[in-house]
């Protein structure tokens, strides 16, 4: 097998992360984002199981505009854009594989398991701060907002919080 | 509105070019992602055994350079901060959320948007991760009739550091500043007690 590209520098990876934020904000006026892609997205599939009961909706309601779909939406758009720039990034550097990511320590049932839980508490945390890591920590950061600082300090309490617990799953 | 920028409100752009927009940019997010290290849930978990800090490393330059560039292009006219999407601050909404989102992180080894880009990458940890997310988003809007008096509770609308603390706005960048230098220069003291005392190489690899 032919050797992965090395990982950028941090600093400069960092410095690249910003300038593209920075485009962002300097072409779109928006911030980038992710979770409100999972929002839209089961947003929709919820209008498929109850159309009026989804419409009425207090979260999801103001989405379903007869002028556009729910999933014409620019964070949609983006998180689509994040896809193909990953798969783009992780077939020139190599990296591309089919593969459970675990520590040394754990199965892979229940390392997929806790992706499950993880995922789904991540869902419903990025709904209550609406944000995520990408919209709130980053984008609402570099502009300075005081909650997406808050957001910031919380999401690094919260993990470290729970590391020891979830040690044998990483180191 | 006089400013050059956003050129979304300057250009008066239409929806159909918006969206191929936020394809591009999310292109150019996705694949710095990818080749920060961002693909793979060891390399994000890691931080929070004090063995890398690549995350915070990557986090807080992006952080600094978006900073430093949005507010010069505030200060020389180009764009006015209060032209661009800023979401509101609520704070205890903002701090469980966020308490709750790093729960995920360690729990499931990725955020919202890097668990997409490790889907993208082979990883079925990730594309597990991502419908864990969606489930999650479902099931916060079927109780939203229950969650929503606290979703919109503290809200403080549009508030930035600066105001919140009645300062002017560069004595708040200059400080956010020193404090992401002064947290990596922390980081990687820490980063390399651990790493003696783990038996691992001193410099990260």
């Amino acid at each position: 097998m032919k050797q992965t590209r090395p990982l950028w520098n941090p600093y400069v990876a960092g410095v690249a992360l910003g300038l593209v934020l920075l485009a962002s904000f300097f072409v779109t006026g928006q911030g980038l984002g992710a979770s409100g892609a999972a929002k839209r997205l089961g947003a929709v599939v919820l209008h498929h199981a109850s159309p009026t009961w989804a419409e009425e909706n207090g979260n999801i309601g103001k989405y379903f505009t007869p002028a556009r779909s729910a999933m014409n939406s620019w964070i949609v758009f983006l998180a689509l854009g994040v896809a193909v720039g990953g798969l783009a990034g992780s077939i020139t550097s190599r990296r591309f594989k089919v593969e459970t990511v675990r520590g040394p320590r754990v199965g892979r049932d229940v390392r997929l398991w806790l992706a499950l839980a993880g995922g789904v508490v991540s869902g419903v945390a990025a709904q209550i701060a609406r944000g995520c890591t990408s919209g709130q920590a980053l984008s609402g950061g570099a502009q300075l907002a005081l909650g997406s600082w808050v957001f910031m300090f919380s999401v690094f309490g919260g993990a470290y919080a729970l590391a020891y617990f979830m040690r044998r799953q990483w180191i | 509105m006089n400013e050059i920028a956003p050129l979304v409100l300057s250009t008066n752009m239409g929806h159909g070019a918006q969206m191929v927009i936020a394809v591009l940019v999310g292109v150019g997010f996705g694949f710095v992602l990818e080749r920060a290290g961002f693909g793979r849930a060891d390399n994000l978990a890691s931080i929070f055994y004090g063995r890398d800090f690549r995350v915070m490393r990557v986090m807080f330059t992006a952080i600094v350079t978006a900073m430093l560039g949005l507010y010069f292009l505030d200060l020389f006219g180009v764009m006015a901060l209060g032209n661009i999407g800023l979401l509101p601050t609520h704070l205890l909404p903002q701090l469980v959320g966020g308490l709750l989102l790093g729960a995920g992180f360690i729990i499931g080894g990725y955020c919202p948007g890097t668990s997409l880009v490790a889907s993208m990458s082979g990883k079925v940890d990730g594309m597990v991760f991502v419908g864990g997310l969606l489930l999650g988003s479902v099931m916060f809007t079927v109780s939203y009739d229950w969650l929503a008096g606290f979703h919109a509770s503290g809200d403080m609308g549009r508030m930035l550091l600066h105001e919140y603390f009645g300062l002017p706005s560069a004595v708040v960048v200059l400080a956010v500043t020193l404090f992401a230098a002064f947290a990596l220069w922390g980081a990687r003291r820490i980063e390399i007690i651990v790493r003696a005392s783990a038996g691992l190489s001193k410099e990260v690899p």
